[in-house]
């Protein structure tokens, strides 16, 4: 993996209210680096969903979240991480998926949408179990309306290659 | 970063006027002005999303309790004028599918 080429990184209050806060700043950090207007919506939701968990369920009182964004060459990596203590990774990863059609509606969940619209939204998604947890996301940049990578692997390769 | 809700009592249905962002900080707000609506029995909800630019996964869970309230009080809920950012949300977690949803048509040659 070739590095970065730029950092940036900030910390929250992990708290709901700068979770819109965050949202503003990756819409510029997004702006600035080159994507486009659809890709910075879902890059948004992504990280806000991402934040809105460490809200939720990282800490019992005060916290931070930790966010960074590191931009390489054909993607940028964004990292939201907490300390905190109390979420279970593996409970997190099962509970989650779509409203399946023909689900009857009282057994409709109302959670668990969150990680999903991550995933659908980014195109590589790792939860890392540290101090607390970590969700690395990539998103790549789709210059001249080619999906460079959008399954995550081509341009894996591409930059192995160079 | 903040929402405005808005109702309208009519004779036979609730129209609700939504606008701004709906994430984690401000759901709690369309949920306490949403909930005794569709808590009543054979109620109409509307909510006219217009004004909604955002939406995240708190507040499509909201509309799952609405609806699952609207179910079972034999009432009905419908979800109008979404833009096309706030559709796809809908879209994609399959909840288009089970909520009554129109979205807003986009007016030629823009």
């Amino acid at each position: 993996m070739t590095d970065y080429e730029e950092c940036i990184e900030m910390k929250v209050p992990a708290r709901p209210e700068y979770v819109g806060v965050v949202r503003l700043t990756v819409s510029g950090v997004a702006n600035r680096v080159g994507y486009t207007y659809d890709e910075i919506e879902d890059i948004k939701v992504a990280i806000a969903e991402a934040c809105t968990n460490v809200v939720d369920h990282a800490y019992n009182d005060e916290g931070l979240i930790s966010l960074q964004f590191l931009v390489h060459d054909q993607f940028v990596e964004f990292k939201i991480a907490d300390d905190g203590k109390n979420v279970d990774v593996e409970e997190l990863k099962k509970y989650r998926g779509p409203i399946k059609p023909g689900e009857p509606i009282q057994q409709l969940s109302e959670g668990g949408l969150g990680l999903f619209l991550i995933e659908t939204l980014m195109d590589d998604v790792e939860i890392k179990k540290d101090k607390g947890v970590a969700i690395v996301m990539k998103k790549y940049f789709q210059k001249d309306g080619v999906a460079h990578g959008a399954n995550g692997i081509e341009a894996e390769t591409i930059n192995k290659h160079q | 970063m903040n929402l405005d809700v808005k109702t309208e009592t009519l004779s036979n249905e609730t129209k609700m006027f939504v606008s701004g962002e709906i994430d984690a900080h401000t759901a709690s707000q369309l949920k306490e002005a949403l909930m005794p609506l569709v808590e009543q029995p054979e109620s109409s909800v509307t909510v006219d999303l217009r004004g909604v630019d955002y939406i995240d996964s708190t507040g499509l869970g909201i509309f799952v309790g609405a609806l699952k309230s609207t179910d079972q009080n034999n009432g009905r809920l419908r979800l109008v004028s979404l833009n096309e950012r706030v559709k796809r949300l809908f879209s994609i977690t399959g909840l288009d599918e089970v909520i009554d949803i129109e979205e807003r048509r986009e007016s030629a040659g823009k």
